[in-house]
């Protein structure tokens, strides 16, 4: 893992409007997604996006990627501004960072053969002339993540889920990208199956000198997968640190609830568990709570917690919180 | 607990499922297979192009314009399975040739209403807004105009203005294109509705949200990725068009605005018939049963199709 | 201990245009009285079917019970009509789902649902059972309870509404409590909150529960016992602890070795399964785990291996002893 910094997100907003009117429409509010998120990304290294749902984090990586037009902020890939971009500097951009979906049901065209999926990327960015090469080119790619090559025309209803995400993967890789957002790229399948992939999205990772956002619920799997960690909660990032920092020493009352309320596949430790139980549901992102976010459910909030949003603060060297009382 | 996790190099799974692989398109056929309905409505159909096909090259066409009033408003006989018209023309001939022609029409009426309705709905569906608004403002104006005051003024005005032609040696109506045009552009707007709402849902699937990552133009996701997966209720809502046209333009012609001569169709053989109808009823039984075994058939198989492409049973 | 529920041999299968699926062939199990039994395996393992089953809800056809029983304090549950099924259902075993939208009535308010269950079998007047139902919800922890017996599901947030359910389950003190992956869906810390709620519940009531789940995690801190499935049978059967610390089948192990885990960094690989789940179309000679199994032997593809003990309160369904690589 290098010191270059391959991505750079500032003060990244994402507002959904929620309009009402007839003939016309008139905004009334807006759900707060994202609201000001910034962070790094270091070439080679995985980074985590956890949290619950409806924290935003699926909506930080599409919105990084344009899928979203964003509502306010930058997002850097090297030195290009992705928000500033269009046409053949967009397509660039975009043949550089990539995406694995998490519905590998619904991730795939299912009237296209997998030749003609993965090779999407190739038609489009004009990597290869002709369609044999195209299909010599797709069937590499298959063999890459451990697929059998003679499977170009099948179908997508003709695969398992884990096949299926194995498929997304290599139409992922068909531009021969630097960085891969992976927004829960394992949620959807089973255990054993989850394993396939991860082993598979690490080999690739070596292989092929990728980085990786790996945006994810399943915090058992982030620690095993991930360099360094973000938590979301409710469009704002609490805590960011490296793994083992995080994982060892949460600074963020929620990041602690959270790590707590992890099921651990150990009696022993289950029953020795202190768990934080937060009391409550996660307030509504369309009218966020006042000061800082959390201070609804959190369970040493102040009177300081609910007037003012705290400072986004480096407490020790790369472990960064946003708390009033975090030391 | 001690295990030793290795993962196997190159987890390559040999054997899919025990089932062969089928294209989306078999697999609809094959649900199609089992409607009998559908099928039976698919074999009149094909008869029904046998007939109208291979009946011309067992009648030339200069036959069955041939004005004979010697012979006219005789019954059905050996020499005339189908009686003769009130010119002493043979019917039965006369129904392959506007046979022809009421098809034609139908098929091609259907191709004037996908083409503009698609790209209406299309565009409307997939970018949303302003244009959205303008183009359903736009349809709905159309939808609200009746559908049989516009045929008939239509009609009327443009009847005359366009001439006979001429192809493949033979010559036509210029009435024919008219009605075309006309019965096209009447029935566009329930495909263009269809369209839409199948743009506005698809248009939020992950696969697209995919290929947009993947920097496809709007223009391909919209033919190549959307298009694609909409096909079956625009392949339903154009087969029971065509029975559709094929009715219009029978009471249009009926009502003496359709196609004029020298052409036939079944539609015009009903106007004809419309003096005689109780003292020659052969004038108007042959053509009103093709109609109604076209439109009989083609609605079956508007139903097998239907079903067979039913997204909610397709494999999964 | 006092057995209260007794299965034997349990067979189920369904007709499909395909061919004759084997979802559940011959699994037998005791649930004594208070008892936590997770059932955990993965999808098309057999688990929902199962407990599904035994309370009468596959619908045969295309399902079929082809043999078993299940004994609920000495009678055959397989054998009663939908009638006497009834009676027992909500009232003496009680079912939570995965997805509280399709099991609540969303034209219904909850307090309507829960005081229904009451009347129906607790002899309730209408004025008693939403009295208990508000009790109900405030012990599942639903806030201004009085408030929420007239709302409707989908004003609920998914805990909630998760809540709602087990108080309707528990509502008629249960003996049985069936949960069928009721957490899944659920954020984790709504989770953490829902196992800690059916702990308190347990320990209040007394009464045994069936945890059906893939998450291997929320069983090492729930059950007592565990069975783990694969392709409709029972592979290893043992204590919590013994299933954990000392697993015994080889799909047992790799499971395990799939998962990482929050409190400990795992540098090696985690063990993935080659291959896939097997298609239950017909059931082969040999055991169900041999194509993707690393300890198999020959007399594996041809004899499906039977659930014997490896050691006291220690099934499992292998002919490998897989501390050696040779033969139990």
């Amino acid at each position: 893992m290098s010191d270059e910094i391959l991505v750079h997100v500032q003060n990244l907003k994402k507002h959904f409007p929620i309009r009402r009117g007839i003939l016309i429409q008139r905004q009334i509010g807006a759900v707060q997604a994202v609201d000001d998120v910034s962070f790094d990304i270091r070439r080679g290294e995985t980074m985590g996006l956890v949290g619950e749902s409806g924290c935003g984090k699926s909506t930080t990586g599409r919105t990084m990627l344009m899928l979203y037009p964003p509502t306010a902020g930058s997002v850097r890939f090297g030195d290009q501004d992705i928000f500033q971009a269009k046409g053949r500097v967009l397509l660039a951009i975009r043949r550089k960072a990539q995406m694995i979906f998490q519905d590998p049901y619904a991730s795939l065209n299912p009237r296209w053969t997998v030749n003609a999926i993965v090779g999407e990327p190739l038609r489009v960015h004009g990597l290869v002339k002709g369609s044999r090469a195209q299909t010599e080119r797709v069937q590499e790619l298959l063999k890459l993540v451990g697929l059998n090559p003679m499977f170009v025309n099948r179908y997508p209803h003709e695969f398992s889920g884990g096949q299926r995400q194995r498929i997304g993967v290599a139409r992922a890789l068909a531009s021969d990208p630097e960085f891969i957002i992976c927004d829960e790229p394992i949620s959807a399948l089973d255990v054993s199956i989850q394993a396939q992939v991860v082993n598979l999205l690490e080999d690739l990772q070596d292989k092929l000198t990728l980085t990786y956002l790996f945006i994810a619920h399943d915090l058992s799997m982030v620690r095993h997968i991930c360099d360094r960690v973000a938590v979301m909660y409710l469009g704002k990032i609490v805590e960011l640190a490296s793994k083992d920092e995080l994982y060892n020493h949460p600074l963020h009352p929620y990041a602690q609830a959270l790590l707590s309320a992890v099921p651990i596949p150990d009696p022993k430790a289950e029953r020795q568990r202190q768990r934080i139980i937060l009391t409550g549901d996660v307030p509504s992102p369309v009218n966020p709570p006042s000061g800082c976010r959390f201070h609804t459910r959190c369970p040493i909030a102040q009177s300081i917690c609910s007037e003012q949003e705290p400072q986004w603060r480096e407490l020790m060297g790369g472990h960064w919180v946003a708390c009033h009382l975090a030391q | 607990m001690a295990t030793t996790s290795e993962a196997l190099p190159g987890i390559t799974e040999d054997t899919l499922a025990t089932r062969e692989p089928l294209t989306p398109t078999q697999l609809a056929w094959r649900r199609f297979r089992r409607h009998r309905m559908a099928m039976f409505g698919l074999g009149l159909i094909i008869l029904l192009i046998v007939y109208v096909v291979g009946g011309a090259f067992v009648f030339p066409e200069k036959f069955a314009n041939f004005v004979n009033t010697s012979i006219k408003l005789q019954g059905p006989s050996s020499a005339h399975p189908f009686g003769t018209d009130a010119v002493g023309r043979d019917i039965l001939a006369r129904t392959v040739y506007g046979g022809q022609i009421s098809l034609l029409i139908g098929l091609a009426a259907v191709s004037v209403a996908l083409i503009v309705g698609v790209a209406i709905g299309a565009l409307s569906g997939y970018y949303g807004g302003w244009i959205d608004g303008i183009l359903m403002r736009f349809t709905e104006a159309m939808l609200n105009i009746p559908q049989l005051f516009l045929l008939i003024v239509a009609a009327k005005y443009l009847g005359d203005k366009i001439h006979n032609f001429e192809l493949f040696g033979r010559e036509f109506s210029g009435s024919v294109i008219v009605i075309i045009v006309i019965i096209g552009l009447d029935s566009w707007m329930y495909l263009a509705r269809i369209v839409r709402s199948q743009f506005l849902s698809l248009k939020e699937q992950e696969f697209v949200t995919a290929a947009r990552c993947t920097g496809t133009s709007n223009v391909a996701i919209m033919f190549y990725h959307i298009l694609p997966n909409s096909v079956a209720p625009i392949i339903v809502n154009a087969t029971l068009g065509v029975a559709n046209a094929i009715l219009t333009e029978a009471y249009i012609s009926f009502l003496g605005l359709g196609v004029r001569q020298p052409t036939a169709t079944w539609g015009n053989m009903l106007e004809d018939a419309n003096r005689y109808l109780e003292t020659a009823p052969w004038l108007w039984f042959f053509p009103g049963m093709m109609i109604l075994i076209t439109v009989l058939a083609i609605n079956f198989v508007g139903d097998g199709l239907r079903d067979a492409l039913d997204p909610r049973t397709m494999v999964e | 201990m006092h057995t209260i529920l007794e299965v034997n041999n349990l067979q189920t299968r369904f007709k499909t245009y395909d061919g004759l699926v084997y979802a559940v062939n011959g699994i037998s199990y005791n649930l004594n009285e208070g008892e936590t039994l997770g059932v955990v395996g993965e999808s098309g393992c057999g688990k929902s079917v199962s407990v599904l089953s035994i309370m009468g809800l596959i619908p045969q056809p295309p399902g079929i019970i082809a043999g078993g029983q299940a004994l609920y304090h000495g009678s055959d549950l397989l054998k009663k009509s939908q009638e006497e099924l009834r009676h027992i259902r909500g009232k003496e075993i009680a079912m939570v789902f995965q997805d509280p939208m399709t099991s609540l009535n969303p034209v219904l308010t909850v307090g309507f649902q829960i005081s229904e269950a009451l009347q129906l079998h607790m002899a309730m007047n209408a004025e008693q059972a939403q009295q208990r139902a508000i009790e109900l919800l405030q012990l599942v922890g639903i806030p201004q309870a009085d408030r929420a017996l007239h709302n409707y599901p989908h004003q609920f947030s998914g805990g909630m509404r998760q809540r709602a359910m087990i108080a309707m389950a528990i509502s008629c003190m249960p003996q049985i409590l069936i949960a069928d992956e009721p957490t899944t869906a659920l954020d984790v810390t709504i989770q953490a909150q829902m196992v800690e709620l059916v702990k308190r519940l347990r320990d209040e009531i007394g009464m045994a529960i069936i945890w059906i789940t893939h998450d291997l995690g929320i069983i090492a801190g729930l059950a007592q016992r565990v069975i783990v499935m694969y392709a409709g049978f029972i592979v290893e059967h043992a204590s919590v602890d013994d299933v954990y610390d000392n697993p015994r089948h080889p799909y047992t192990i790799s499971l395990l070795g799939a998962l990482p885990r929050v409190d400990m960094s795992r540098e090696e690989r985690l063990t993935s399964i080659p291959g896939m789940p097997p298609n239950l179309i017909g059931l082969p000679p040999g055991c169900p785990f041999a194509p993707r199994c690393r300890f198999v032997v020959d007399k594996c593809l041809q004899e499906n291996p039977p659930l014997t003990s490896a050691s006291p309160n220690h099934e499992i369904a292998c002919w490998v002893d897989v501390r050696t690589g040779g033969p139990r």
